[in-house]
């Protein structure tokens, strides 16, 4: 078995090959209006989804950015003795979720409280000499998301004062990215279904106009495999043509936007996704979806004209 | 070279087309399948090249059982069989000899052997000189001439025909019978499906009778046997 198998792939031979490319373009040729009707159809969901994406990463990309800064402070009792200190960051750090800790005297975080406040700042070094801060640990979450359940349980141990983690604006900030994150996924899942189905469809009329050719294929003897090559290089070739221009609109709208946001807004703490390795990683995906589209709709139907 | 065995046929629709039949056919030989329309000839011809599986029941053609056939072996099962049919199945965007060349092709043979076999079998239905033609520049009775000529292009030892002469006149039905008879002398067996009542009983040959599913009569040197 395993001898004939090895025999039938490299039994497919150069003339083979060439038989399939040129029948399947010329099927794409006499089927003109249909091919382009397919072409545009993948052309314009990939569209569609590349801008999404870009938009989608883009706010991931943001998103991260912000939940970084997401920190808990734990500041430490008064009471508490400073030799005790290593242990009790032992014990932070030993908590489920907590990827660092950090400690801060209540001298560090006098310092850069004064310093992130800038100018206005000079008015609390008077402060220095009777510091109104506490020590404090500043514990980093493996997620940004695990943030809350975190403070919750560092705030049920002893020498924690007090905990903040910028409690309520965080959890909107989750909300709001999770919900644009879902939504962009099932808007992309559902353009690329819809064009699966065009295509697929497509591909069904050009076979309907070639059932005869299969059915007398099958009865000289033509394999299933060897049947289903030229339709499988067509709905593939569609697929990777209807890509070409989102590929296109993609790479020269973002490298324009790029520009225009890091010249007006540069100095905000908004940053986009470099152009490379955006566009190229894009344009690569754009291209596996279409060939994927492609050949998924173009299996599918031929499928059933198989069973002669 | 062609046995059935206690073969059943019903359709999922519950059409009993096949109820039991048994026959042995010796290599080299002709036979002719007759009987009235819906009489169950066409399951009975389907069966042979596997377009259809039997319920029930043994089929073997070259050795090979085709009730017990994967499918994704009956492509080698087809390529020991020729197959020709009433409305003849040609290619209409295809010229003559790409139409017989078709069925080399998608089995890959090398464009030498095509070249060769084509051109020989084309000789041997005399249609040499109107291998650039398109099908549709063809009469009926060369059209059934190169579905024939596709059909043995492969050399098979086997050639079904489901009524090959039922759309061509009386007298381009005796020059495919020529054709048959010819493919017969090379040591070729043929089963035939036919309502031509003339031709039955003027090449006699063996004669097997279907009605309602099962063999009526089979005859080594027999007659056609209906009035119609």
């Amino acid at each position: 078995m395993y001898v004939m198998r090895r025999k039938g792939i490299t039994a497919m031979k150069i003339r083979t090959i060439k038989r399939h490319l040129v029948e399947a373009f010329k099927s794409m040729g006499r089927n003109g209006w249909m091919s382009f009707a397919s072409i545009s159809a993948v052309t314009v969901t990939l569209l569609l989804v590349s801008v999404f994406l870009a938009i989608l990463l883009n706010i991931n990309h943001i998103a991260s950015q912000i939940e970084d800064d997401v920190q808990i402070r734990a500041y430490i009792e008064r009471t508490e003795k400073s030799e005790n200190y290593d242990a009790y960051q032992k014990q932070l750090e030993n908590l489920e979720k907590v990827k660092s800790v950090k400690y801060q005297s209540k001298e560090e975080g006098l310092d850069e409280l004064i310093e992130s406040l800038g100018d206005e700042g000079e008015a609390f070094s008077s402060l220095k000499d009777e510091n109104p801060l506490r020590d404090a640990f500043i514990i980093y979450t493996d997620k940004p998301q695990d943030t809350a359940a975190v403070a919750k349980e560092v705030d049920k141990l002893k020498f924690v004062n007090k905990v903040e983690y910028g409690q309520g604006t965080v959890e909107k900030l989750f909300k709001v990215t999770d919900a644009a994150r879902n939504v962009g996924i099932v808007l992309v899942l559902g353009l690329v279904f819809t064009a699966m189905f065009l295509i697929s469809n497509t591909i069904k009329l050009t076979i309907v106009t070639r059932r005869r050719e299969i059915e007398i294929m099958k009865l000289v003897g033509a394999t299933n495999g060897f049947i289903r090559w030229p339709f499988f290089i067509e709905g593939f070739a569609l697929g990777v043509m209807g890509a070409i221009l989102p590929i296109i609109v993609i790479a020269v709208g973002y490298q324009a936007i790029f520009d225009i946001v890091n010249q007006k807004l540069g100095t905000v703490f908004i940053e986009l996704l470099p152009v490379t390795p955006l566009i190229p990683q894009l344009s690569l995906l754009m291209l596996l979806i279409g060939g994927v589209i492609g050949v998924w709709g173009s299996l599918t139907s031929v499928r059933k004209f198989l069973k002669i | 070279m062609i046995e059935m065995i206690d073969v059943w046929k019903t359709y999922p629709n519950g059409v009993m087309a096949l109820n039991g039949i048994d026959v042995y056919i010796e290599k080299g030989e002709f036979v002719y399948v007759v009987g009235p329309s819906g009489a169950g000839k066409s399951t009975f011809i389907k069966c042979m090249y596997r377009e259809e599986k039997p319920t029930q029941g043994s089929i073997i053609i070259n050795g090979t059982n085709l009730a017990k056939v994967k499918e994704r072996q009956i492509p080698k099962v087809r390529r020991k069989m020729g197959v020709i049919f009433q409305d003849f199945k040609l290619l209409p965007r295809l010229t003559v000899y790409e139409n017989v060349a078709f069925a080399l092709e998608v089995i890959e043979e090398t464009p030498k052997v095509i070249r060769e076999r084509v051109m020989e079998v084309l000789d041997l239905v005399k249609l040499k000189n109107k291998a650039r033609m398109f099908p549709d520049e063809l009469s009926g009775g060369e059209q059934q001439r190169v579905s024939i000529a596709r059909s043995i292009v492969n050399r098979p030892p086997v050639v079904i025909a489901d009524e090959p002469t039922g759309n061509l006149d009386p007298e381009t039905a005796w020059e495919i019978m020529d054709i048959f008879k010819e493919i017969n002398d090379r040591g070729t067996t043929v089963v035939m499906a036919t309502h031509n009542k003339e031709i039955v009983n003027t090449i006699t040959k063996r004669v097997i009778a279907i009605e309602g599913g099962r063999i009526v009569r089979d005859e080594a040197k027999g007659d056609y046997g209906y009035e119609d």
